[in-house]
């Protein structure tokens, strides 16, 4: 209390005007009441500020011609150069193209294959069964890329593997130079995704059905719907919200990608860039392999800027539909 | 009324799932196939689910030489355990704030974190902050530092918060003198143990499966972790299959020693403490997604 007094005394000697009086102390005031909540925070803070904020003010890496004499902040600055190189390239409108592609290919099938398990395991008349398969499908979710590299290598090892020695032999087929061959990959990619994903994606999807009022069914039934019929007018209507706003955000990270799908299942195999390399990975290579600093820069940026307005984009929708959802 | 599917729909769905359950586990099965298949049987009749001789060779030549396996299994629970502990910690410190609505800097502390969802500064400024500021190559923290803090946890928890904890509840321990630290622990932490136990699982399997940073931050053997001791042997031994019709003699008399099966029997040393804990795994796995997706 004498303090608060001495303080309005000392502000007003100094001849601040007679809002700030009032306003500093209870700020303080207000701090100290959430001293113990702020500092909860602060290791959390810290993570963030060394995590993602200090990485932020690196972008100026993108506009900068980075030599090792220099360092960051007295090498040269080249204006979009970098991107100019960058755009001047195929690689740019190839990693573009995989990665919108490829994430739109997994976003439907994932879409389509989730919600006909959900239904379908829902229906089964052995719930037992049911936990089971739902248990045995969920299991591919838990490996990680590496150990699934191993299982794909397994399938198309050239010499040995179970598809050329196994398959493409019984049947007098030749044999397939698998991790060479671009062409394959825009199948088998999507297929490793929706092995591992599968089990993952129908756990929302089951839990939306499980939600479901049984009376609407019961009064079906008596209208004499068929199981079909259910389905399509009770069901799917029934979860669509769930389906939209789960599209929808996936849609805002199409710009995005599993860069361990794309880096450890195709063993990184040079020969298959044309159809498998996408943004993420290019980063990558250029970082680490080539140690391309502005291009790799350059490239990162870029996904970061349109990534940034498709997430906000998707979930102005997201927030138009329901607003719970909406994550901002 | 009777609402069930008819016996044959039903006989149908089962052995549709029947053999799309098969066919998750058969990549699997066939790489510990392999794993026992004798090396001349491969050698003669590529990788198969029934091969004509079987052998241990693989695993006692690991087991024989099984100090780098060992220490990389070390390596991978360390990280993961000490990891998952200050992980949850640090998201929990986090979310909690944020979950109290009559907390007044709720919403610029929440925008601090969610903001990461939207944009970043990239993998090459990252790189360095990691390499020059805080100087973590080659070091195990880098294992663990990455990955302390995700936005998407730190929703979960607070939504959790939201829902079990009454704010009636926490007004009325204050006027009883419990101080912000103490609700937390001794009310908000027993009332949210599922939610804690979810968190922790998402942690583990991220930690125990990670092999990104060790690929970007570890030139080490030492600090090899077992995710990236097999992406090195994967992609070592792919090198030379890949090259083998250059100088076809030569190799296949360095292949004599079982490679093939040694890595097949790596990777599936490498899966088995996932298979043992997956009963377990699963069942809080689904909880919490579940439980997350009542938002975000």
């Amino acid at each position: 209390m004498i303090t608060r007094q001495q303080g309005n005394g000392a502000a007003l000697e100094a001849g601040l005007p007679p809002k700030k009086k009032k306003r500093l102390p209870t700020a303080f005031k207000e701090f100290r009441k959430n001293k113990v909540l702020l500092l909860m925070l602060l290791p959390g803070v810290i993570f963030l500020l060394i995590n993602n904020y200090l990485p932020m003010f690196g972008i100026v890496i993108a506009f900068k011609n980075i030599n090792y004499v220099d360092g960051i902040m007295g090498s040269p600055w080249v204006g979009f150069d970098n991107f100019k190189f960058l755009f001047a390239t195929e690689d740019a409108w190839i990693i573009t193209r995989n990665t919108v592609l490829y994430n739109f290919v997994f976003i439907l099938l994932n879409l389509v294959i989730a919600v006909a398990v959900a239904i379908a395991l829902n229906e089964l008349k052995n719930k037992l069964a049911a936990k089971f398969y739902q248990s045995v499908m969920f299991f591919p979710y838990f490996l990680s890329m590496v150990v699934v590299s191993y299982l794909v290598f397994a399938f198309l090892n050239v010499e040995y593997g179970f598809i050329n020695k196994g398959v493409f032999a019984l049947f007098g087929l030749d044999e397939v130079n698998w991790y060479s061959e671009p062409k394959y990959w825009p199948f088998i990619l999507p297929l490793i995704n929706i092995w591992k994903g599968v089990g993952y994606g129908c756990v929302i999807y089951l839990s939306a059905i499980i939600g479901i009022d049984s009376e609407y069914y019961e009064a079906a039934l008596i209208d004499g719907a068929s199981k079909w019929k259910q389905i399509v007018y009770i069901t799917i209507p029934l979860i669509r919200p769930v389906i939209i706003i789960t599209t929808i955000l996936a849609i805002g990270g199409i710009f995005r990608s599993d860069f361990g799908l794309f880096y450890q299942t195709t063993l990184n195999s040079g020969a298959l860039y044309p159809t498998t390399l996408v943004i993420d990975t290019y980063v990558y290579n250029a970082l680490i392999n080539m140690g391309n600093l502005g291009m790799s820069s350059a490239a990162g940026l870029y996904q970061a800027v349109v990534g940034f307005f498709l997430v906000l984009g998707s979930n102005w929708v997201v927030r138009k539909i329901d607003k719970d959802q909406a994550v901002f | 009324m009777n609402n069930e599917i008819s016996k044959t729909a039903n006989l149908v769905l089962n052995i549709i799932f029947i053999i799309v359950s098969i066919l998750c586990v058969l990549p699997i099965v066939l790489v510990f196939i392999i794993s026992i298949t004798d090396y001349d049987s491969i050698v003669k009749h590529g990788y198969q689910f029934f091969p004509d001789k079987f052998s241990l060779e693989a695993y006692s030549y690991i087991f024989k030489d099984y100090g780098v396996v060992a220490r990389a299994y070390g390596i991978s629970i360390f990280v993961t355990v000490i990891g998952t502990l200050i992980s949850v910690l640090i998201s929990s410190l986090y979310a909690y704030p944020l979950s109290r609505g009559d907390f007044k800097y709720r919403n610029g502390f929440a925008f601090l974190i969610f903001f990461t969802m939207l944009f970043g500064g990239g993998l090459v400024p990252w790189y360095i902050v990691y390499t020059q500021v805080l100087d973590l190559k080659n070091s195990i923290w880098a294992l663990i530092f990455p990955m302390l803090l995700s936005p998407f946890n730190v929703l979960i928890m607070k939504t959790y918060f939201q829902m079990t904890v009454p704010p009636a509840l926490i007004e009325a321990s204050k006027i009883d003198g419990a101080g912000e630290l103490r609700i937390f622990i001794r009310i908000v932490f027993p009332l949210s143990l599922p939610v804690f136990a979810t968190i922790g699982l998402f942690n583990t399997l991220h930690y125990w499966n990670d092999w990104f940073n060790s690929m970007i931050f570890i030139t080490d053997t030492k600090l090899y972790s077992l995710q990236y001791l097999m992406y090195k042997m994967i992609s070592q031994a792919d090198y030379l299959s890949r090259n083998s019709s250059l100088i076809q003699g030569s190799v296949t008399e360095l292949a004599k020693l079982p490679g093939e099966t040694i890595r097949m029997a790596m990777a599936l040393i490498g899966i088995g403490p996932i298979v043992l804990a997956y009963p377990f795994f699963q069942r809080y796995f689904i909880k919490g997604l579940t439980l997350g997706s009542i938002k975000g």
